[in-house]
């Protein structure tokens, strides 16, 4: 669409300051400068603040995991009860495992859904439904996670257990869904489930804003050329969003990666290396060991909870780096030149 | 290639708003044709309505016909979609897929109709199409860089390249040089000027040097006031517009006495 507004404003513009304030203002800029020093000030303390909050975090954590870290092993083992592995990073691992296999699989059922409520609000739902729809997204990213794990553990887990005894006897044969499916419904893939109901809102929130982003410019370009509603959604919205998506996904990912109550109210921990998504007892995360063990923990167990905490903190810098150089691969082609 | 365009009793709507009044003209096939009037006037919606563009935007609708070569575009089984694929557009502001390199550009309409294309059937077709578009020499050597790395006057002449890959009947250009410097839009109105011997062009502008230099026929949409809704004055040969028009407004006009 061109402009429709008028071009031949200029002096006739009933809004343009009287001649001569101009000569003043040019004079006087003294107000204007100031104010974007200090701007620039604030934002740099900010910046320096953040950067120097992230170390302060790193540093704790490393001076109070240092301990456990140099501790030795048969130490660590004859101190601590629920220790049973051969060396801290026996220990870690399993939970490292277990937070990233959490995280993944939230995600993996997260976002598709939430790329598809976004597209649907952004571009294909009537105005007042979009509008609704959007507010009804919002109100869930307000639910706190106790009650996201009170709902799965006393709701969830008992309803989907069928669903996971049906997998497990028609798909055992993929690994995922191998070995004896639990009664409980307290395992990984209910955990899954619930920690993606837990990061939809915000996922789905993110895209919808950056799906409403796309220049009407693109979008028409593509209609003009004789793309249908999903075609233009897949020329001109989804490669513009992309950046958006993942950044989406990664701070949902962030979410799921720290989660501690859900998990904790839901999954019966178990300290294997194991993708069995439907078997009880195999997995548990780092956030949730930590809420589990912390309040018997000895001195020697507070470090080495911390250590799984450092490797927690790690694991989240890394995500978020990564996330970065994903988006910053194709920048050229981004759209934001 | 080329097709004629016949418009009967046309009239667009905003919502309640009344845009455009009472069009009636014929759009002759290998020919261009300008519109030419003042800001508002209902220049770009009427356009829009040549291949159902309008329809994107809420609350906008028409009564009347627009027929291709005696099809009309308007009629209950027509797809829009399939319109737009005949009838092809640029735009004021260039608009190539930034997320597109300028190869991928070219072809984006092309992937549009799922017709299966070999590798060197794509690349022969990039290369004729942006040789249509004046564009080749410019851009052989980098024809996997971005669209948007172009210069604004490329970057137009891409959206050309892309809008005739598809081999379109009819071209709409909707001011494609109020972008551009004088030399870009010297080089758009030459491209114009041999496009035309295949394809119906209709051009929007509020340069006049430019409608002389470019079109053989010029249309003239005015509008009486705020609120009211654009018209078309006139429609005649372009020497006869800007010689002597038969309408006292059009000549204040082109005159530059108004508007
Ligand atoms: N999306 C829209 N919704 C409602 N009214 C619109 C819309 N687009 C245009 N109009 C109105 O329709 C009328 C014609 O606008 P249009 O953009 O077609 O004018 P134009 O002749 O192309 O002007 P210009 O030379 O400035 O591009 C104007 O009154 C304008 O306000
Ligand atoms: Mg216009």
């Amino acid at each position: 669409m061109t402009s429709t507004q008028p071009r031949t404003a200029g002096s006739t513009d009933p809004d343009a300051p009287p001649a001569g304030t101009t000569a003043k203002r040019l004079k006087s800029g003294h107000g204007d400068r100031g104010g974007s020093r200090v701007f620039r000030w604030v934002s740099t303390g900010a910046g320096v603040l953040i950067l120097v909050i992230l170390a302060a975090v790193a540093i704790f954590l490393v001076q109070r995991a240092w301990p456990a870290i140099t501790a030795d092993p048969e130490e660590l083992a004859s101190r601590i009860s629920w220790f049973r592995a051969d060396s801290l990073l026996g220990f870690v691992g399993p939970l490292v495992f277990g937070t990233l296999l959490a995280a993944a699989l939230a995600l993996l059922i997260a976002t598709p859904i939430a790329i598809g409520i976004a597209l649907f609000i952004s571009h294909y739902a009537p105005r007042r439904l979009a509008n609704a729809l959007g507010y009804v997204v919002d109100l869930l990213a307000a639910i706190p996670s106790v009650v996201y794990g009170l709902w799965g553990g006393l709701v969830l887990s008992p309803l989907v257990t069928p669903v996971w005894q049906w997998l497990g006897d028609w798909f055992g044969w993929i690994p995922l869904f191998g070995g004896s499916v639990s009664p409980t419904g307290r395992v990984m893939m209910t955990v899954g489930v619930v920690l993606a109901v837990m990061i939809l809102p915000i996922i789905t929130a993110i895209c919808r804003e950056v799906f409403l982003q796309t220049p009407r410019l693109h979008e028409e370009a593509a209609l003009a050329l004789g793309a249908t509603q999903w075609e233009m959604v897949r020329m001109a919205v989804l490669p513009f969003a992309r950046s958006g998506i993942v950044s989406a996904a990664m701070l949902g990912m962030g979410r799921a990666l720290g989660e501690t109550m859900a998990v904790l109210m839901i999954l019966s921990p178990g300290f294997a290396y194991s993708f069995q998504l439907l078997v009880a007892g195999k997995q548990q995360t780092i956030a949730a060991n930590i809420a589990a063990q912390f309040p018997e923990a000895n001195q020697t167990g507070v470090a080495t909870l911390i250590a799984t905490g450092l490797a927690l903190f790690v694991i989240t810098l890394a995500v978020n780096m990564a996330a970065r150089a994903i988006v910053a691969r194709r920048k050229d082609f981004s759209g934001a030149n | 290639m080329a097709q004629r365009i016949d418009v009967k009793d046309l009239n667009i709507f905003y919502g309640s708003f009344k845009a455009v009044a009472d069009v009636n003209m014929t759009i002759e096939p290998r020919s261009v044709t300008a519109f030419i009037g003042p800001s508002g006037c209902g220049k770009s919606t009427f356009l829009r309505t040549l291949n159902r563009m309008h329809e994107v935007i809420p609350g906008a609708r028409v009564e009347g016909t627009v027929a291709v070569e005696g099809v009309d575009l308007y009629g209950s089984e027509i797809d829009p979609v399939a319109v737009r694929r005949q009838v092809g557009m640029v735009f004021q502001r260039p608009n190539p897929f930034p997320t597109m390199s300028i190869a991928e550009n070219v072809l984006a309409g092309i992937r549009l109709n799922n017709r299966k294309m070999s590798k060197s059937e794509g690349q022969d077709l990039v290369e004729q199409s942006l040789r249509g578009a004046n564009l080749w020499n410019e851009v052989k050597d980098r024809l996997d860089r971005p669209g948007s790395g172009l210069s604004g006057g490329q970057q137009q002449r891409l959206c050309i390249a892309r809008a005739i890959a598809v081999k379109p009947q009819v071209l709409l250009m909707d001011e494609p040089c109020s972008a551009l410097d004088p030399i870009s839009t010297l080089a758009i109105e030459d491209l114009i000027a041999e496009l035309k011997s295949q394809y119906t062009i209709v051009i929007v502008t509020h340069n006049m040097q430019q409608a002389a230099r470019v079109s053989e026929k010029t249309a003239f949409f005015n509008i009486a006031g705020t609120g009211q809704p654009g018209r078309l004055i006139e429609i005649d040969d372009t020497a006869t517009m800007f010689s002597s028009p038969k309408e006292q407004a059009t000549e204040d006009y082109i005159s530059g006495r108004f508007g």
